[in-house]
């Protein structure tokens, strides 16, 4: 094999022009991927990162029909205790969970005595939220960051709200919500801190303490509107979903309905479209690069094996086996695929470091000021290196094959 | 025994709708250690007949038997098995590798060919460009050689896997005359140093008065066996 690759790179560099140029067609490509790769799933990443350690959660547990009318936070839609205990009881027995965080959540009007406007209200317990959701404390703007989010008696508002009613951390306002029976209630809080805003889903909620919540919409039992579940492992999801739908999903009541639903952040949230986007332009740049390395490589050992008929016919005269014919033209493209990709890859890494120094910012909806830190993970750098290398040798087969099938006469009388 | 016997040779080609007969019966036979030339004009079937003796091609009827092979059922692959462990090539335009040193050219058939291992290859090779007299050029590329240098080095490339038999079509056609016949000499002292089988073909009757046997061809048909006075 040594003695073929010896061979191999003598008449690559037979034609260093050429080779140098298919070389860099494949090294572009090459960066080209890798580098989108980067920064895409870096972007994407951090965008979700954003919705779930911010808002939504890994996964979310509701009560059936919920998700279908959440627009309208439908109170009577509520996990019971019963079922509460039910999926806290799934939920502590999965390994994967590191944590969850029951939420209360209603529509409501916010008065600051002088205006009043709509409100969305999650009632949350602080501390499991911010171990559930761990961007939410730092998204807030105003307010003392050293204490819980939101403590009883107060109320956490969005930038948005803030601005519009002119309502300043210490203000008193009122919130005013109708419960399940259809009757109303309204409560004083003291506004205690403001949050940036997030695009998506919940990314102008406001906060309440649980129990104030509950209060509010004078509950007599320990409802809630949703689990917010935080995974050990993202990278997991998709095993704790699939369990969670198992364990929670087909589990049926005395009815013999389904009382309860799972959802990844991917089903509850629009921006999962653009991630597949995402990955949808990623698959196109991977097709490309395919056919960048598929015709340049196929072009250069097609033209190798029209040029060196006569030295095909000497070497097959004097007994190289067709094998070895195929091997030896095999693995030019095979060295073509290796150096291209490797030089690829050194000139990818260089970028994406230097990307990472140079730390540029961008602005993604309300928020600003993102930093642009593109990762590549080995698992991606390896595939697309192996795709590489194999399409360049997939290249050079018809050549090679045509090499090795070369009637020896006909090769050695070719002018 | 002889190393090389046919018997009725006939080799047929079509050209379009036309079958032409490049050999037509013909019978002969090459002792081994013997210096044979095949000699006749442009189109005799000399090209032809050494081409199926090299395992190249195969006869359309007749019998060819080179080392008591049937060379015509050999396929592709056996042929090219055959050619490796028993038969060399002189080709008239040397036919080097050029990508590849005069060192690197001789060790090609021990490399590529028969896998011998690098220190025994390595004797091999340097013994035959001694014989040949190449060796102070072995690190020169192809065309850093002249024609006469090139053919020697084809003659040690042939010889260095140590084959039965050497073939060699025109082996002096690109040559003038006096590097003609040096080559010649080389092929003989080659011939009696390792005991080889040379048969060459050449329309060059200076050249084929070197031959111990020459074997004459017209128009398909051999004519007469002709035993040199330098046999």
């Amino acid at each position: 094999m040594l003695d073929v690759l010896a061979i191999a790179s003598r008449n690559l560099l037979r034609y260093r022009r050429r080779t140098l140029l298919t070389l860099l067609l494949i090294v572009i490509g090459m960066v080209a991927v890798l580098l989108f790769i980067a920064v895409a799933g870096s972007f994407k990443s951090m965008m979700v990162g954003q919705f779930t350690d911010s808002v939504l959660g890994h996964l979310q547990v509701h009560r059936k029909g919920y998700v279908a009318s959440i627009d309208n936070l439908p109170l009577n839609l509520n996990l019971t205790p019963a079922l509460v205990a039910k999926a806290e009881e799934a939920l502590k027995a999965n390994p994967l969970v590191e944590t969850w965080s029951p939420r209360v959540k209603f529509g409501g009007m916010f008065s600051n005595f002088a205006e009043t406007t709509s409100i969305r209200i999650n009632g949350i317990d602080p501390a499991r939220e911010a171990a559930t959701v761990p961007l939410l404390p730092g998204r807030l703007l105003e307010g003392d960051k050293a204490k819980p989010l939101v403590e009883r008696g107060q109320i956490v508002i969005p930038v948005l709200l803030a601005r519009g009613m002119n309502t300043k951390v210490g203000d008193t306002v009122v919130v005013v919500a109708t419960n399940r029976d259809g009757s109303v209630n309204g409560k004083t809080f003291v506004v205690q801190g403001i949050l940036e805003g997030v695009t998506g889903p919940g990314g102008r909620d406001g906060y309440m303490h649980i129990d104030d919540a509950r209060a509010l919409l004078r509950m007599s039992d320990a409802e809630i509107s949703e689990i917010a579940v935080r995974l050990k492992d993202f990278s997991r999801l998709g095993q704790a979903d699939k369990q969670f739908k198992q364990m929670l999903g087909e589990s049926t009541n005395k009815e013999g309905k389904q009382p309860i639903e799972v959802h990844t952040w991917a089903e509850l949230s629009p921006f999962a479209n653009l991630a597949r986007m995402i990955d949808l332009m990623t698959l196109f740049i991977k097709i490309m690069l395919v056919s960048i390395v598929l015709v340049s490589v196929m072009n250069v050992m097609m033209m190798a094996v029209f040029e060196r008929i006569r030295e095909i016919g000497t070497i097959a005269a004097i007994g190289t086996p067709p094998g070895r014919i195929l091997s030896l033209f095999l693995a030019e493209g095979l060295m073509l695929g290796v150096v291209g990709t490797a030089a690829g890859i050194i000139l990818s890494l260089a970028a994406i470091f230097g990307i990472n120094v140079w730390s540029p910012t961008f602005a993604f909806g309300q928020q600003q000021n993102l930093v642009m830190a593109p990762t590549i993970a080995a698992g991606d750098v390896l595939s697309i290196a192996a795709m590489v290398v194999a399409v360049a040798v997939l290249a050079s087969l018809q050549p090679a094959w045509k090499a090795s099938r070369m009637d020896p006469i006909s090769a050695l009388r070719h002018v | 025994m002889s190393l090389v016997r046919a018997e009725q040779l006939v080799k047929t080609y079509r050209m379009g709708d036309v079958e032409v007969q490049a050999l037509k019966g013909v019978d002969f036979s090459i002792e081994p250690s013997s210096f044979v030339a095949f000699v006749g004009p442009s189109g005799s079937g000399k090209s032809t007949l050494l081409n199926m003796i090299g395992c190249l091609d195969h006869p359309s009827s007749g019998k060819l038997t080179v080392l008591d092979t049937d060379v015509a059922t050999l396929d592709q692959r056996n042929g090219a098995t055959f050619r490796g462990e028993h038969i060399g090539f002189v080709f008239q335009d040397f036919n080097l590798i050029p990508v590849l040193t005069v060192f690197e050219n001789v060790e090609y058939p021990l490399r590529m060919v028969q896998k011998w291992p690098l220190e025994k290859r390595r004797a091999q090779v340097l013994r035959l460009l001694e014989a040949v007299g190449m060796s102070d050029q072995a690190g020169k590329r192809p065309d850093q050689l002249s024609g006469g240098q090139k053919q020697r080095v084809a003659v040690a490339r042939a010889l260095v896997s140590q084959p039965k038999l050497v073939l060699a079509d025109e082996p002096t056609a690109n040559l003038d005359h006096d590097t003609a016949y040096r080559v010649l000499q080389l092929m003989k002292k080659m011939r009696d140093e390792f005991g080889t089988t040379f048969v060459f073909s050449t329309h060059d009757p200076k050249i084929m008065g070197e031959a111990e046997t020459i074997f004459t061809l017209e128009d398909g048909r051999l004519q007469n066996e002709k035993e040199s006075n330098h046999a």
